[in-house]
């Protein structure tokens, strides 16, 4: 069937919060109405990646990209655009009034800047229909592993291309494989972690939405080269979307006798199962998510052995994230010396950044390794939203640290952001401006930790523990002398003394915080106020009586009566009486009320 | 119509049939209280003992394993699930004064459920939809760039459907 446009509307979590199906729906309807339903293609995509913008619907053969569609808008699009050819300008995300619509993003840089390579499909194909994804190569990294290569040249290539892991620590790919194929075992597993726990980073959903076969063909990649015929994908059970479409690409897989018993006439045999993780972030940690597929409670052992010697269920076990595994089909039909050409010295490749928190443009990057942040946060992310001043940006989640201002021109790969205290992690890269205070922000994480921890060790399961209640005793207002340098030593200890890598990296927030940051902690329990006037204990609201005209409003409004004057004369806020919440300074009209 | 008590009986056949779904594969635990929170809406003693005793491991490993991991609940929740998003991008830009405001609405805190089983709330980590920070999830459907005064009207809106039902 040969159809002459193609409407491709994002079903990405982000997309189908703000009303994508209700758009599909809309249009089918109208395609009906016009007639024209056999002659316009609708596919349902994964993330384009700028959530920020969506929902995004794109048309071809013009390529023209519509963003912030409404159901409303739908009508116009249709008639306008699909039955009389007429672009609708107003609607364009981008150059409006490009001559040629499909250039009409060449100018936009949050995408111009992007080198797709593990994203290459997401927002391009339907991943429900494998024919699609076969279409753009896929699966033929896998028929030239099995046909055209031996398990030790694929190790090799991998090797070559200099690929790091994408989900924390960033060991190199290769090596892992190399180490599980050397053991001799006659059974071998394949793991995948797509247990984004990371709060901030959501990549390896927009990979398992958008293109689910990805993830399969580079696992069966990674089962022949080990000599494995099993795996599994342990994957969040919060993802219900995306654990519906890896279901229903394995299946098609299945059918096609591209999983199964002997791929390709070969003497190859692979298949997969998917495991749904139950909510725990230490699941992350490879150990744990390996106890966890066992089914018991996710804990941590010890390591040695590795879990390429000893892994699930005590056999030789790989396990590389969403992102790595989305790299290595590309990687074996493009060549190692091609990926090479991409990022710095030490860290090749491109990698897929979340940005969120106060940014222009939130939504998914994938950049080559040393874009500086400054090229991220500013010609990627537009900037920080309402012209406020970029403070920090966060990178690593809970195990990562805060980049200040001073380092926003640091070329950004594994080695730069663990030297700024900080790390790569799966790619969370959340920006904080002048409103945010990062004591409060420390706060945050250490909860986080402490919440997540899975208790088996002391150091992380009291540790942190003790630190979080230094930083509350800290953001309330009753900081002591001495409570930074407490903080110090007990970071060390915790990083020094935890059995994994949660409880090692858990300190992080705090430290690279007081590093960068010291006379935010010293100003909370020295002078016992908040710079950025977040921790609400330390907070006073004041009534500025060059301002006040006497109306009275906050006065009334205040749940508690602590405002008193007389009309037409200054108030007075009785600081004994005030619960802080802000009222009086919402109702003044007169912006006479000051928080500090 | 049926009575209370045969509907129980219902259920317990389904966990059996659920039980022995999984009992011979490896690892069968989580998958089996997966399905069984599925069926119950959450996992009272009563079911961990029978999983326990289908799948011959201790009531000890069981409730180990339901206590550890955040998606099981021994409570039941609310007919409306709420979920506040306190991701790190949520947080940044005030997902927690949209929690305290739920809270105080519905005068409940994390992990618990009203008094007449509508709404329950619990602050969970990123949904992943950080493009839409903050964010806040019921059941299944994603509320998205909220301010703390859109919370009322939502939580109405519930309210509204619950009294159209009676």
């Amino acid at each position: 069937m040969v159809y002459r446009s193609h409407v491709l509307i994002c079903n990405g979590t982000g997309c189908t919060a703000s009303k994508a199906p209700e758009l599909m729906a809309r249009l089918e309807k109208e395609l009906a109405a016009k007639g024209i339903e056999k002659e316009v293609k609708i596919v349902k995509t994964g993330c384009f990646g700028l959530c920020e913008k969506g929902p995004i619907l794109v048309i071809y053969p013009e390529g023209a990209t519509y963003c912030h569609v409404t159901p409303d808008d739908i009508e116009e699009i249709v008639n306008e655009h699909l039955v009389k050819g007429r672009i609708v300008k107003r609607l364009l995300l981008g150059d409006k009034d490009a001559e040629d619509v499909a250039k009409s993003l060449d100018n936009v840089e949050f995408f111009s800047r992007q080198y797709r390579i593990a994203l290459r499909n997401c927002g391009v194909i339907n991943p429900e229909v494998i024919d699609e994804y076969i279409a753009k190569d896929g699966y033929a990294a896998l028929a030239k592993a099995l046909t055209e290569m031996t398990p030790q040249q694929v190790i090799d290539e991998i090797k070559k291309s200099g690929l790091r892991g994408r989900g924390g620590g960033g060991f190199s790919t290769g090596m892992k494989w190399q180490f599980a194929a050397k053991e001799v075992n006659d059974q071998k597993y394949v793991c995948c972690n797509a247990d984004e726990g990371d709060p901030g980073a959501f990549m390896d959903r927009s990979i398992l939405e958008g293109d689910p076969h990805t993830l399969i063909e580079a696992m069966a990649i990674a089962g022949y080269a080990i000599g494995s015929n099993q795996g599994y994908i342990y994957v969040r059970a919060e993802y219900p979307i995306a654990v519906q479409r890896l279901n229903i690409a394995i299946e098609q897989a299945r059918e096609y006798g591209l999983l199964g018993k002997n791929i390709f006439d070969t003497d190859f045999s692979f298949d997969l199962e998917i495991r749904l993780g139950a909510g725990a972030f230490v699941c992350g940690e490879e150990t744990a998510l390996m106890t966890s597929i066992e089914g018991h409670r996710g804990e941590p052992r010890t390591r040695p052995p590795f879990p390429a010697v000893k892994g699930l269920w005590e056999k030789p076990t790989i396990l590389n994230n969403v992102e790595t595994y989305a790299n290595i089909p590309v990687i074996l039909l493009k060549g190692a010396d091609w990926f090479n050409t991409i990022g710095t010295e030490k860290s090749k490749g491109t990698k897929v950044f979340a940005i969120g928190g106060k940014i222009n443009n939130t939504g998914l990057v994938e950049i080559p390794m040393g874009t500086t942040l400054r090229e991220v946060i500013y010609d990627i992310g537009g900037g920080i939203p309402k012209g406020k001043k970029f403070k920090a940006a966060q990178t690593g989640g809970p195990s990562g640290g805060c980049i200040p201002a001073s380092h926003i021109d640091t070329p950004i790969d594994y080695d730069n952001l663990i030297a700024l205290g900080s790390m790569m992690g799966s790619g969370g890269l959340i920006v904080m401006d002048e409103d945010n205070c990062m004591v409060d922000i420390a706060k945050f994480f250490l909860e986080f930790t402490v919440d997540e921890s899975c208790g088996k060790c002391p150091p992380c399961r009291i540790g942190t523990k003790r630190m979080y209640e230094i930083l509350e005793r800290i953001t309330s207002g009753k900081g002591e002398e001495g409570d930074i340098e407490k903080l110090e030593t007990l970071a060390e200890s915790i990083k020094q003394g935890a059995l994994c890598g949660l409880g090692q990296t858990a300190p992080n927030p705090v430290l690279s915080t007081i590093k960068y940051f010291r006379d935010e902690y010293e100003a909370h329990v020295k002078e016992h106020r908040c710079p950025s006037g977040v921790c609400k204990a330390m907070l006073k609201y004041t009534i500025i009586s060059d301002k006040c005209k006497g109306c009275s409003l906050c006065s009334k409004k205040c749940p508690v009566s602590a405002i008193s004057g007389e009309i037409k004369k200054p108030y007075l806020i009785d600081q004994s009486k005030c619960i802080k919440c802000g009222v009086c300074m919402d109702v003044c009209k007169f912006a006479a009320i000051e928080k500090k | 119509m049926s009575c209370g008590c045969c509907k129980a009986d219902n259920k317990s056949e389904e966990l059996d049939k659920i039980i022995a779904k999984y009992k011979d594969s490896r690892g069968a635990l989580i998958p089996v209280l997966h399905e069984a929170q599925e069926l119950y809406g959450y996992l009272p003693m009563s079911v961990q003992k029978k999983v326990a005793k289908g799948l011959n491991v201790s009531l000890a490993d069981v409730y180990g394993v339901v206590t550890f991991y955040t998606q099981f609940s021994l409570n039941p929740k609310g007919k409306y699930k709420i979920n506040v998003c306190l991701g790190t991008a949520c947080y940044v830009k005030g997902a927690g004064q949209i929690y305290d405001k739920i809270a105080e609405i519905l005068k409940i805190k994390s992990g618990e459920c009203t008094p007449d089983g509508i709404f329950s709330l619990d602050a969970c980590r990123c949904v992943g939809a950080c493009g839409l920070a903050p964010v806040i999830m019921i059941n299944e459907d994603v509320y998205g760039r909220l301010a703390v005064d859109d919370i009322p009207g939502i939580i109405q809106k519930y309210f509204d459907m619950e009294a159209e039902a009676v």
